[in-house]
């Protein structure tokens, strides 16, 4: 079957993939739109703490013997903590200087991660296997769908959906985002900000440590693994709007789906489409997509 | 650097080579640079690693040669080809480095190599595949030891084409070593009867190659042959094993080193066939040597750590034959003398610098057959040196 030249099943199979990598992409997206849109907090260590969860994965398993479905679960809830512990001692002691600041701090603490890494396993990466429980796949018509990645379309589709109830339509949403915007008067009324704001870092680094859980088995677990991301996660991030969890969501199975494409008409240019939407957004619609006007 | 400093340089190496004729060492001291990338994602293949086999070199030869002490020092090129050649320029003007081993990224190595020439200085190449160093920049200072694309293509290529593998499909990563390794590939499949039927070039440092592996799928190929290196390969050949593409059809990777087969799942790669120069399992010569590095250095040798040490006991060897460490009168010892050992087997180096030796053809092992995860390779056939390299351009033989 053809249309234009083009073969359609071929076509099909392209978007599928491209759904099941921008359904990634909005993952990874996610935990960087908290920090970035709604801290303003610019954690460039973001792709270090999503490395740090394909490592920690790797390490459950083979130190402890801890299957791929517990560490989905231990796994973020340490890279978080690691989290917690950086925006306590790192991130906030800076907190009232320039944005500059962070960014450089950040960027450092993720060049030592990836040193630190390096220096101990090797730049060439770790094996870890899909989990007996999602290897093999369904036949469609149009193509061969692996059902883990049939898995990670469903866990970041539910991750990500909650993540936006609880930002948009929660209690615990709605202090946040007044803190966010105003935190002298939030702080008069009572609310303790400062942990509101630990808090939510650590939730948004965590989510990166769930993405690294998810990625071990079918990407490369290297040091260099998240740097890899990061830059087209930030691209994301700003093409979608800066405070906007819904907009992060959207763009990164938009992006996904376009990236697809690219690689199946033009692959040379896979890494650089992303950039250029982000070029003709940010020149037709500074504040992204889907962001509040600045 | 000015021109006041430049002439002063200039003075102090021709004063440097005057003294040789006297103490036939310049400066009294054999001393050898390792350039590497150090950190990055090449550090495995050569890095630290090629340091430690170059100082397990100089240890092993006596710590000196013609009485003159050997000194190794090392920097991180960054994968930068102006970082590379700023630091052996100044290892060469400044510091009286005699050669520079280790070489590890082709574009850095060929930067280097220019700079080394230029200086005649001996370029110990042990890691990049480029063949261009032996061909279009070929130099008369350039040693190259390991292995090229065009052994990796002979080795692993013909055999699957001769086997009746006849259509085959590219995924070659988007820059000069992929594209260089694609072409020779091709070479090799057309002049064997064989075709390729498609194409897709991959941009380096790739995460999800899932779509080129379902454009593979579509192509009808009999292989799809991985034009790629390190994480590249590792994550090409997950997708592939993930949509069901190595059951289909066979994957060649046609540059794999041992650290990116130790990071494979063992049920996706099992049964891979590539070209390699060595591997350390492969009789009680090489175990002897890889154990003691592995003592060393905390993991078994890549190929170009082998390398490395085998080609720095040659140029010993060479300079002790010579009776100096002049260049010239060095590489023409090295040509002379047959290069013999753990790694160098049936060898010898050709005029235009490349060392022709036996390369092996092999498969990674099932997880059911190894004993640990440094017991990965199966050796099926060793394929001799003048069939894996390809015959001496007239223009770059350098033999007097």
């Amino acid at each position: 079957m053809t249309f234009l030249g083009i073969n359609l099943f071929g076509l099909f199979g392209q978007l599928l993939v491209g759904l099941i990598n921008g359904s990634f992409y909005a993952l990874l997206s996610l935990g960087l739109a908290i920090i970035f849109g709604l801290l303003k907090i610019i954690n460039f260590a973001q792709g270090a703490m999503y490395m740090l969860g394909a490592f920690f994965a790797w390490m459950a398993l083979s130190y402890f013997g801890m299957n791929y479905w517990v560490a989905l679960v231990v796994v973020p809830l340490v890279v978080g903590f690691i989290g917690i512990l950086m925006e306590r001692f790192l991130v906030r002691p800076i907190a009232h200087e320039d944005h500059l600041y962070s960014l450089l701090l950040t960027f450092g603490v993720a060049l030592m991660l990836q040193g630190i890494f390096t220096h101990v396993y090797g730049s060439s990466g770790l094996a870890y296997a899909i989990p007996e429980e999602l290897k093999g796949g369904t036949r469609l018509p149009f193509m061969y769908l692996p059902n883990y990645r049939a898995w990670i379309i469903v866990a970041s589709l539910v991750v990500c959906g909650l993540t936006w109830w609880l930002v948009e339509k929660t209690k615990l949403g709605a202090y946040l985002r007044a803190g966010t915007e105003n935190p002298q008067l939030m702080q008069a009324f009572g609310i303790n900000v400062p942990l509101i704001v630990t808090l939510t870092f650590g939730f948004g680094v965590a989510l990166a440590g769930f993405a690294g859980v998810m990625a071990a088995p079918v990407y490369s677990v290297s040091p260099e693994m998240g740097s890899n991301l990061l830059i087209v996660v930030f691209a994301i991030v700003v093409i979608g709007g800066m405070g906007s969890i819904g907009g992060a969501i959207l763009t990164g199975l938009a992006m996904g789906v376009i990236e697809g494409l690219t690689k199946y008409l033009y692959p040379e240019a896979s890494t650089t489409v992303i950039f250029l939407v982000m070029v003709i957004v940010l020149l037709l619609k500074p504040s992204g997509l889907f962001g509040k006007e600045a | 650097m000015n021109r006041f400093t430049k002439t002063l340089a200039a003075v102090a190496i021709a004063a440097a080579t005057s003294t040789a004729a006297v103490a036939n060492v310049s400066d009294d001291k054999i001393k050898i640079g390792v350039l590497a990338d150090m950190g990055g994602v090449y550090s495995d293949l050569c890095g630290p690693g090629c340091v430690t086999a170059l100082e397990m070199a100089a240890e092993d030869f006596g710590g000196e040669v013609l009485g003159a002490p050997i000194e190794i020092v090392s920097a991180d090129d960054q994968l930068k080809a102006d970082v590379g050649s700023a630091i052996v320029r100044k290892w060469v003007e400044d510091e009286q480095v005699d050669a520079v081993g280790g070489l590890v990224s082709s574009a850095v190595t060929g930067a280097a190599t220019k700079v080394l020439t230029d200086a005649k200085k001996i370029a110990m190449i042990s890691t990049a595949a480029s063949n261009a160093f032996t061909t279009a920049s070929c130099s008369p200072y350039n040693v190259h030891w390991t292995y090229n694309v065009a052994a990796l293509a002979n080795g692993t290529v013909k055999p699957m084409v001769d086997s009746g593998k006849k259509k085959w499909f590219f995924i070659t990563a988007d820059y000069a070593f992929g594209h260089a390794l694609e072409s020779v590939a091709t070479e090799v499949i057309e002049n064997n009867g064989g075709e390729v039927v498609g194409v897709v070039r991959a941009p380096l440092a790739t995460t999800d190659f899932s779509s080129y592996v379902l454009q593979a799928q579509a192509s009808g190929a009999d292989v799809v042959a991985l034009a790629n290196a390190g994480a590249d390969t590792v994550n090409s050949l997950k997708a592939a094993t993930e949509f069901g593409l190595t059951e289909m059809v066979d994957v060649a990777g046609l540059l794999v080193f041992t650290p990116a087969a130790q990071a494979m799942d063992p049920d996706t790669a099992a049964g891979m066939r590539l070209t390699t120069g060595f591997y350390w399992d492969y009789d009680d010569e090489t175990r002897a040597w890889s154990n003691r590095f592995k003592e060393r250095h905390g993991s078994i040798p890549a190929m170009g750590h082998a390398g490395a040490y085998s080609m720095a006991m040659h140029y010993f060897r060479a300079v002790e034959a010579a009776g100096t460490d002049d260049s010239d009168a060095v590489m023409a010892k090295m040509r002379e003398l047959k290069p013999d050992d753990f790694f160098a087997r049936n060898a010898y180096l050709r005029a235009d610098g490349r060392m022709v030796h036996d390369m092996y053809y092999a498969e990674i092992k099932p997880a059911d057959q190894r004993r640990d995860n440094d017991d990965i390779l199966n050796v099926l056939s060793v394929i001799p040196g003048d069939q894996a390299f390809a015959p001496m351009l007239p223009e770059c033989n350098f033999a007097d």
